[in-house]
C-alpha cells in the first residue's frame, strides 16, 4: 500500500506500470473486490460525470439563484472563436463550472474528492477528451490516476473545507486532475508528481469562505480556476518543468496551512467573501433574515 | 489510514451540494435509523461547528433527515426529506450549538418513539466519509484507522464468539474489539475493528445470528 507520492511513483516506476493501475491494482488488495467490478463502479461515476455535465452545459439554476448559467455563457463564448486563450482550457473551465452548478442546483454529481470541489477532475477529463481521443478505457484510467493523487492527499493532510479550506478541497482537486492529465497525454510518473506538485503550490492558503454558507460564490468560479491550473500545470510539467519543492512537502505544508488557517476561514461562512458587505447582504437575503442579524451572527 | 478505498475520492455519487455537509450528513443520519432498527416518531438534532453555521446553506438538515428516512446520498428524494419527515408526522427539532466539538462537523442526533430512544454523535471528515464518535453515551473508541462495525446484541453466553468466528470463517481478522452493556442478560453492544473490508453479506450474515440484534458498519 502505497503511503505518499513517493511510494506511488516508485512504485509506477520499479514495475513499469501507470499510476492508475498502481492505484487499480491496492484497491483489488484493499477491498478484495474484482478487478472487473472496480472498473465497472468507476464507469459508473464516469456516467454520472458526464450527465452533470451535460445537465450544466444546457443550463441550470440554483434555488438561492447565486449561480447557474456561466457554463453556457462560456460554451456559446468559445463557438464564436475568438478567445485568448484557448479551446481546451476554456472547455475544461465551462464544464468544470457546469459541474458545479448542477450540484448547487441539489443535482447528482460525483464528489472528486468533495461535492464542492467537483468540477476540476470531470471538467479537465471531457476537455482534454476532444483533445486526446482516449478510450474509454483510458478516460477510466484518468479518475484512477486523479483518485492515486487524492487518496494520498487525504490521508495525508485533509480534503474538508471545515478542516483545511479551500486549498484541501479545490486545491486537491486540481492537483489530482493535472496529474491525471500529464498520465493521459503519454507523460511519466515522475511527471504526474510534478504536475500535482506545481498545481497545489499554487492553490495554498485558499480559504473556504462561501457566502451564505452555500456551495456556490465563490465555490463555482473556483473550480473553474482550478480547471485552468491543472490544464496549465500539466502542460508545463510535459514540457519537463519540475517542483523544486517534492510533491509530498507541498502536501505537508498544505496541511499545516489548513492547521492554522482561522475557524472563520473554514467554511463556517464567517469570514472572507462570506464577510463583505455584499455577501451579508445576499445571505440576508436569501435567508429572508434582517441584515442586522445576520451581521451580529460573525 | 482513514482513507482506503479509490471510491472515497472519485465517490460517492450523490446529491449536492456539499460532500461533507450533505453526503456525510446523510450517512450520519443513515447509521443512526439503522441502529434505531426503525422509523423514529421524533429526532433532536444538535448541530456543532461549521455544520451549525452553514447547515441551512449546505442542506445538511435536509441531509439528516433523508438519511434518518433511510435515504442514500444518491437519492434525489433526500431535497424533500424535512417535507417528507413533516407528512409522516416525525417531529423534528434542530438545535445551533455554541460548544467547540474536536471535529469542525459533528451532529449529535437522538431519535425516538414510545418503544425507545437511541442518542448517536457522528463527524463528517471530508469527501462524504463519516465516523460514529458516541452510542448511547458509550464512546466509541475507534482509530477511524480501520473499517469498524457496531453490534447490538443480547447479553448471552456465546454471542461474542459466534460473531469472532463469523468473522474468522470469511478470512476477516479483528484488530480491536471492545463490549459494554448496562445490564447483565440485557442489551449489550460489541464495537469491531477489522483489518479487511466487510461487505454487506458478511454483515447480513452477522445479524441471523442467535442473540445478534443489529449489525451496522460505523467505519467505511
Amino acid at each position: 500500500m502505497f503511503r505518499n507520492v513517493a511510494e506511488l511513483v516508485g512504485l509506477a516506476n520499479s514495475q513499469n506500470k501507470k499510476i492508475s493501475e498502481i492505484m487499480i491494482e491496492q484497491e483489488v488488495t484493499v477491498t478484495g473486490r474484482s478487478r472487473e467490478d472496480i472498473l465497472s463502479l468507476m464507469n459508473r461515476n464516469l456516467t454520472v460525470m458526464e450527465e452533470a455535465v451535460e445537465r450544466g452545459i444546457k443550463g441550470v439554476s440554483s434555488h438561492s439563484g447565486l449561480t447557474g448559467g456561466d457554463a453556457v455563457l462560456l460554451q456559446k463564448y468559445i463557438e464564436k472563436g475568438n478567445f485568448l486563450t484557448g479551446e481546451t482550457i476554456l472547455d475544461a473551465v465551462s464544464k468544470a463550472v457546469a459541474t458545479n452548478e448542477v450540484n448547487a442546483a441539489m443535482g447528482t454529481i460525483c464528489a472528486t474528492p468533495t461535492a464542492g470541489s467537483a468540477g476540476v477532475v470531470p471538467g479537465t477529463l471531457f476537455a482534454v477528451q476532444k483533445k486526446l481521443n482516449p478510450s474509454r478505457e483510458q478516460m477510466i484510467s484518468f479518475l484512477f490516476t486523479a483518485g492515486a493523487f487524492g487518496f494520498i492527499v487525504a490521508n495525508n493532510a485533509s480534503i474538508s473545507g471545515a478542516a483545511g479550506g479551500c486549498q484541501a478541497e479545490v486545491g486537491s482537486a486540481a492537483g489530482m486532475a493535472a496529474a491525471a492529465i500529464v498520465e493521459m497525454a503519454g507523460g511519466t510518473p515522475d511527471q504526474c508528481a510534478e504536475a500535482m506538485a506545481i498545481t497545489l503550490k499554487n492553490m495554498l492558503g485558499l480559504v473556504c469562505d462561501p457566502v451564505a454558507g452555500l456551495v456556490e460564490v465563490p465555490c463555482v468560479k473556483r473550480n473553474a480556476m482550478g480547471a485552468a491550473n491543472a490544464m496549465v500545470a500539466a502542460d508545463m510539467a510535459l514540457a519537463g518543468i519540475t517542483s523544486r519543492i517534492p510533491c509530498d512537502e507541498v502536501i505537508d505544508a498544505m496541511f499545516k496551512i489548513g492547521q492554522s488557517m482561522p475557524t472563520a476561514l473554514k467554511e463556517t461562512a464567517q469570514g472572507g467573501l462570506a464577510a463583505t458587505p455584499t455577501g451579508r447582504e445576499l445571505q440576508a437575503k436569501i435567508f429572508g433574515i434582517p441584515l442586522k442579524n445576520s451581521e451580529s451572527k460573525s | 489510514m482513514k482513507y482506503r478505498s479509490v471510491f472515497d475520492i472519485i465517490g460517492p455519487v450523490m446529491i449536492g451540494p456539499s460532500s461533507s455537509h450533505t453526503a456525510g450528513a446523510a450517512r450520519i443520519g443513515r447509521v443512526a435509523r439503522s441502529l434505531f432498527g426503525r422509523e423514529p416518531k421524533w429526532a433532536n438534532i444538535s448541530l456543532y461547528g461549521s455544520f451549525a453555521k452553514t447547515y441551512k446553506g449546505h442542506g445538511t438538515d435536509v441531509a439528516i433527515v433523508g438519511g434518518l428516512l433511510d435515504f442514500d446520498t444518491d437519492d434525489v428524494r433526500i431535497i424533500h426529506a424535512i417535507d417528507i419527515a413533516n407528512e409522516k408526522g416525525i417531529k423534528l427539532r434542530f438545535i445551533e450549538e455554541d460548544a467547540i466539538t474536536d471535529h469542525p462537523n459533528t451532529a449529535r442526533i437522538i431519535v425516538g418513539d414510545h418503544q425507545g430512544e437511541l442518542e448517536l454523535v457522528g463527524i463528517s471528515i471530508g469527501g462524504g466519509k463519516i465516523e460514529i464518535t458516541e452510542l448511547n453515551g458509550f464512546e466509541l473508541k475507534l482509530s477511524g484507522n480501520h473499517p469498524a462495525i457496531l453490534v447490538v446484541h443480547n447479553d448471552r453466553f456465546g454471542a461474542i464468539a459466534s460473531v469472532a468466528n463469523t468473522l474468522a470463517k470469511n478470512e476477516i481478522n479483528i484488530g480491536h474489539m471492545e463490549v459494554s452493556r448496562k445490564e447483565i442478560g440485557k442489551l449489550a453492544l460489541m464495537t469491531i475493528e477489522v483489518d479487511q473490508n466487510i461487505d454487506e453479506l458478511i454483515l447480513e450474515e452477522l445479524e441471523k445470528l442467535p442473540n445478534i440484534l443489529k449489525v451496522t458498519k460505523i467505519v467505511d
